[in-house]
């Protein structure tokens, strides 16, 4: 079980959180105008590595705060945490 | 008769306290401080259970959590029982009953024995070749191999016992107080750091503190009385929380660790009453230092699995700490110096040693011209091919090792005995390690896996670092232990250490014998039954991996994950495969290092406490009106209120007919209630819902169908416009956190220039609704000042008004299609509300209703319940509920997703009303729908969704789901079941009060 450093609240039990899958994928400001494919894309297609994964987290059962989580899948390092809307500080 | 073989006192065993207990139903005695191990050793006993496949005669092989073979039930039973008990790590107490598992009808004499001659019947993957062949036979097979196999009984009776959870926060724990884990909890606690030391045994020093040998000196005192010393001083540190007979479970990461500590199980039953029995301590600890030890190797050869065959070192513990002789005659196989420990041992005690078995040629030790100066065999080079024994062993066979280890040479040598110690070296106990994520690298010299990466704030000491000998542990543990806790000195820099061992060892992983292999049975995993044999057959089928011949042989697989065994099945992999050891890697440990009882891991949440529930205000009410309750979420929903001994079918006709008659009264509480203000609240309903929302009057209400981005139906509800920019959004009972939540995403990430503010206020309003033809009546009693004409108050609208002094809302909405009221009030008046209603309705047969009634009045009205007539594969058009869906508006999320080319098809299921041709028949919810039975395999086009009879239509209605349904409407179709088919007609899905005239009625 993690320790999560909630950038609002600060360090925290895995258990108060909730994993919202892969960041920065921005929902289409016109749907309308994708095709069939390009809305897919957005909707279905994620990036499940071994390794560096950039997500979104949840303090669910905290300040129900979102923001982004950079983890190393592997070993489940954090290696950074940043507010939605902030560019990640690492690549 | 059975001998005592209690030779020597010891200081770890109160021999004043004298305890009976009971083995097979026969009554022993031992001492306190026994286990039921060394207590059955004492009376001679070996043989204690059965090994699993071959029901082969099994004894006692260890001394702790790693034994295999004797596991025991407890308390048969009674409501105390447990299974899968290690004899090797129970205290005996006063009462104690433990009895053989495995073998039936007793442990001398076994039905399942006869699976030992028809071995060769029996190879590795036996259960998967043989029993999946043919399929139908399989439940014949069940039976026979339930029976014979199985491991223990489960208790049937509730657990009197009382489980708890402690959360532990430290800036150090310690896994293990051997030696080295002694010298770090010093360390630790002497530099104020917070510090938890945990070992699974009841008391402290692990192998060291029973050493009393000349030949093991520390600081010229022996090294048992000299840890004993540091063992007093550190129960006086005051951060230094010691915890024993506790077990760390798992080892997970951020250094989050689960161990099991035991408090009553040492005790009488009697005494244990109210005591708490076990606890899960969850520990997350700033630092971890693992000091776990190492585990003894056996010996892989021909017969090698008999009673009376022990490891080396567990003879050693249960003559030193326990004064037990586990025989009188005792041989040891050896391959290093641990035996020679042991055979010296017992020479000092005045038991008798017979001979030593060495596969080394060449061996310069100390220990070994001790054991000579004894005149005692020593039998160098040599190895055994073969033990004979049924019950017990009684006879060894040896043979001359080839100079290359592979064959036997020369004639056999027969030797009688009455125990055999077997040393194949020692593994370090690595499996915590290995769970917290951190990589083990091969050591060549010894063939043992040892520590290399580690994934946290950790680090692993003594001999479970690969440090085996003492020398070695007294050398490098203080360095280990000033880097690691960052301190200057410790105690034991400057400690002096002697010892006789030399650490020379002729490693050989699978002994030869004189016979061929697949003659021989020689046993890896002891509790599992898999042999050498199995090994290399599976690598013969082409088993490359390790975890795949684990799992075909079940090598590692039972209840002590193979920790005897499981280096020796790597070993003869790798020397089959011709490959490197280390290069397959070890199979993974997983938690739990030892078994868990469920208690412990459940802890206090049973009975009431297994999960939180939810109440609403008037669930007195409903209680005291005799409702049965169903569960809803976390929410006890009433159900039906049965009145005069009605099923539940005659209690949901009459309350659906009161409802539709003259008025119902439905208790609405649970359904999630959401605040929503702002300036862009407007313009985020239009975007969450897929209607239109700007133009909704304030005082209205309007029903609303949420999607999910992929089209699908997720939630659905009446939300009504309190004010210019505040709304009050209703969802549905199951779904109201994940909404909220939802919404919350969308705001939060998505949409965040909107200025929308959320908030849960599903338990601060109760919602009371009063349904039927005369619910006008009564609530214009309940509300007199209020003016319920159309008019003023027309349906899909709403009021802030007042009951008494206190505000409540009303909103003219319907769920049943009948004229309705939902009084929206504060919770703490809900109950004196809902009992006016009651009061006032009296003259108008004021029915109270459950959700099965609701359920079956809007099956009537065609409504759906998401969730129920849905399930995230429905878009609204599937549905039928295209009038929902705004073409006007540009973007809702899911719009894109209704006209992608999956969701545009016209096969795909679709929403329909079903009408049995019998109007008596109810179909079953779930059921399928077919159109043409005799098509082989039968086309499914759907399943029923809800289904009911219905009162008020005096006919059986139902609604499903049909592939193509929307263009089907008439047609026939079949719903096959188990002894009939019936037929339907395709319907439309409301199937009364199309027009709505009875909302204003
Ligand atoms: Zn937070």
């Amino acid at each position: 079980m993690f320790i999560i450093n909630c950038p609002f609240c600060g360090e925290r039990e895995q258990s108060e959180f909730k994993a919202g899958g892969e960041a920065h994928i921005e929902r289409p400001r016109q749907p309308t105008e994708l095709s069939d494919d390009e809305w897919a894309e957005y909707l279905f297609m994620r990036k499940n590595i071994k390794g560096i994964q950039f997500e979104r987290w949840n303090h669910i059962h905290g300040c129900r705060k979102w923001f982004n989580m950079v983890r190393d899948t592997s070993n489940d390092e954090i290696k950074a945490i940043y507010k939605m809307g902030e560019k990640p500080p690492v690549k | 008769m059975s001998k005592n073989l209690r030779v020597k006192t010891s200081k770890f065993i109160d021999e004043t306290y004298r305890v009976s207990f009971k083995f097979n139903g026969t009554k022993y005695f031992g001492y306190k401080g026994d286990t039921l191990a060394s207590a059955l050793l004492a009376n001679d006993i070996h043989l204690v259970g059965r090994s699993f496949k071959y029901h082969r005669p099994r004894g006692i092989m260890t001394s702790g959590s790693e034994e295999p073979n004797a596991i025991v039930q407890l308390h048969n039973n009674s409501d105390r029982t447990e299974p899968n008990v290690r004899a090797t790590e129970v205290e005996i107490y006063e009462g104690l009953e433990a009895s053989s598992q495995n073998c039936w009808p007793s442990v001398n004499f076994d039905i399942g024995g006869i699976n030992n001659l028809l071995s060769p019947l029996l190879p590795a993957g036996f259960y998967y070749k043989t029993f999946m062949w043919p399929a139908s036979f399989w439940e014949k097979y069940e039976y026979f191999i339930r029976k014979s196999a199985g491991l223990g009984k489960s208790p049937t009776t509730p657990d009197p016992d009382i489980y708890e959870h402690e959360y532990i926060h430290c800036d150090v724990l310690i896994v293990g107080a051997g030696i080295s884990g002694i010298m770090a909890a010093k360390t630790a606690a002497k530099n104020g750091l917070k510090t938890l030391l945990v070992d699974e045994k009841p008391n402290l020093g692990g192998s060291t503190v029973y050493q009393n040998s000349e030949h093991f000196k520390i600081n010229n005192q022996n090294s048992g009385s000299w840890l004993e010393k540091e063992i007093n001083e550190i129960k006086k540190i005051d951060n230094l929380d010691i915890r024993i007979r506790t077990s760390v479970a798992a080892f997970h990461g951020y250094n989050f660790l689960l161990a099991r500590e035991n408090l009553t199980d040492h005790l009488p039953i009697e005494k244990r009453k109210n005591k708490t029995r076990q606890k899960l301590l969850k520990i997350r600890a700033k630092k971890v230092i693992t000091a776990t030890g190492s585990l003894e190797r056996p010996l892989i050869f021909d017969n090698n699995d008999r009673p009376g065959i022990l490891l080396s070192s567990a003879i050693k513990r249960y003559a030193d700490l326990f004064g037990v002789a586990c025989g009188e005659k005792n041989i040891f196989l050896t391959n290093n110096d641990s035996a020679y420990e042991t055979a010296i041992s017992l020479i000092q005690k005045g038991i008798k040693v017979e001979a030593i078995v060495d596969n080394r040629e060449e061996i310069e030790s100390k220990l070994l011209y001790e054991v000579e100066k004894n005149n005692i065999k020593v039998f160098k080079g040599f190895t055994i091919v073969n033990t004979n024994g049924y019950k017990k062993i009684n006879k060894v066979s040896l043979m001359k090792l080839s100079k290359d280890g592979q064959k036997v040479i020369g004639s056999k040598i027969n030797l009688s005995c009455d125990c055999l110690g077997v040393s194949g070296g020692w593994t370090p106990a690595v499996h915590l390690f290995t769970q917290s994520g951190g990589k083990l690298k091969f050591r060549e010299e010894d063939q043992v896996f040892i520590p290399n990466k580690y994934s946290s704030e950790q680090i692993s000491i003594g001999a479970c670092n690969g440090d085996l000998t003492l020398e070695d542990i007294i050398e490098n543990t203080p360095k280990y232990l000033k880097e690691f806790l960052n301190v200057k000195k410790t105690d034991y820099d400057n400690v002096e250490v002697f010892s006789s061992e030399n650490k020379s060892k002729r490693n050989i992983w699978l002994l030869p014998s004189d016979k061929i292999l697949g003659k021989t049975k020689s046993f890896v995993d002891y509790q599992n039954d898999a042999t050498a044999k199995d090994i290399k057959l599976a690598l013969r089928e082409g088993f490359r991996s390790i975890e795949h011949v684990k799992r075909y042989t079940t090598t590692g697989m039972g209840t002590d994950q193979g920790k005897l065994g499981n280096m020796h099945a790597l070993g003869i992999i790798s020397e089959t495969a011709g490959t490197k050891m280390g290069e397959h890697g070890t199979t993974t440990f997983r938690p739990p290092y030892t078994p868990l009882t469920f208690g412990t891991i459940v802890g206090r949440n049973v009975g009431e406490y297994f999960d939180v529930f939810r109440r609403t205000p008037m669930h007195e009410w409903h209680q005291k009106n005799k409702a049965e309750f169903e569960n809803v979420g976390q929410w006890k929903r009433a159900w039906y209120y049965p009145k005069n001994n009605e099923n539940m079918f005659e209690a949901v006709q009459r309350e659906s007919k009161a409802a539709r008659e003259s008025a119902g009264i439905l208790d609405a509480s649970t359904l999630g209630k959401i605040d929503i203000q702002g300036t862009d609240a407007s313009e985020f309903l239009n975007r969450v819902y897929t209607n239109a929302w700007s133009k909704l009057a304030v005082g209205k209400c309007r029903y609303g169908l949420m999607l999910n981005e992929d089209g699908m139906v997720y939630d659905d509800g009446v939300t009504t416009r309190l004010g210019e920019n505040h709304y009050i959004m209703t969802t549905t009972t199951g779904g109201a956190a994940n909404v909220l939540g939802k919404l919350e995403d969308y705001l939060q990430t998505e949409w965040p220039e909107l200025d929308v503010y959320l908030t849960s206020v599903t338990d601060h309003f109760a919602t009371i609704s009063v349904c039927g033809p005369n619910s006008k009546k009564i609530i214009s009693n309940v509300i007199p000042d209020l003016d319920l004409s159309d008019e003023n108050f027309p349906h899909m609208s709403f009021k802030n008004t007042k009951i008494g002094k206190i505000n409540c809302r009303i909103m003219r909405i319907s769920f049943t299609g009948e004229h309705s009221y939902e009084i929206n009030i504060q919770a703490n008046y809900a109950n004196s509300v809902w009992e006016k209603c009651m009061e006032i309705g009296k003259d108008f047969n004021i029915t109270p209703y459950g959700t099965e009634t609701m359920h079956l009045l809007r099956a009537e009205k065609g409504f759906i319940i998401v969730g129920q007539d849905t399930d995230a594969t429905m878009t609204p058009i599937d549905l039928q509920m295209d009038w929902i869906v705004s073409k006007k508006k540009y973007d809702f999320i899911g719009k894109r997703s209704l006209y992608r080319s999956d969701t545009i098809k016209d096969d795909r299921k679709q929403l329909v009303g079903l009408l049995t041709d019998n109007p008596n028949e109810i179909l079953e919810e779930g059921a399928q729908i077919v159109a043409d039975v005799n098509k082989s395999p039968i086309e499914m086009l759907g399943h029923v969704t809800s289904s009911y009879y219905s009162p008020n239509l005096k006919k059986s209605i139902a609604l499903g789901v049909v592939r193509g349904g929307k263009n089907m409407m008439g047609k026939k179709l079949i719903i096959p079941m188990e002894n009939k088919t019936i037929n339907v007609t395709v319907a439309d899905p409301v199937f009364l009060d199309k027009e709505n005239k009875r909302l204003n009625a």
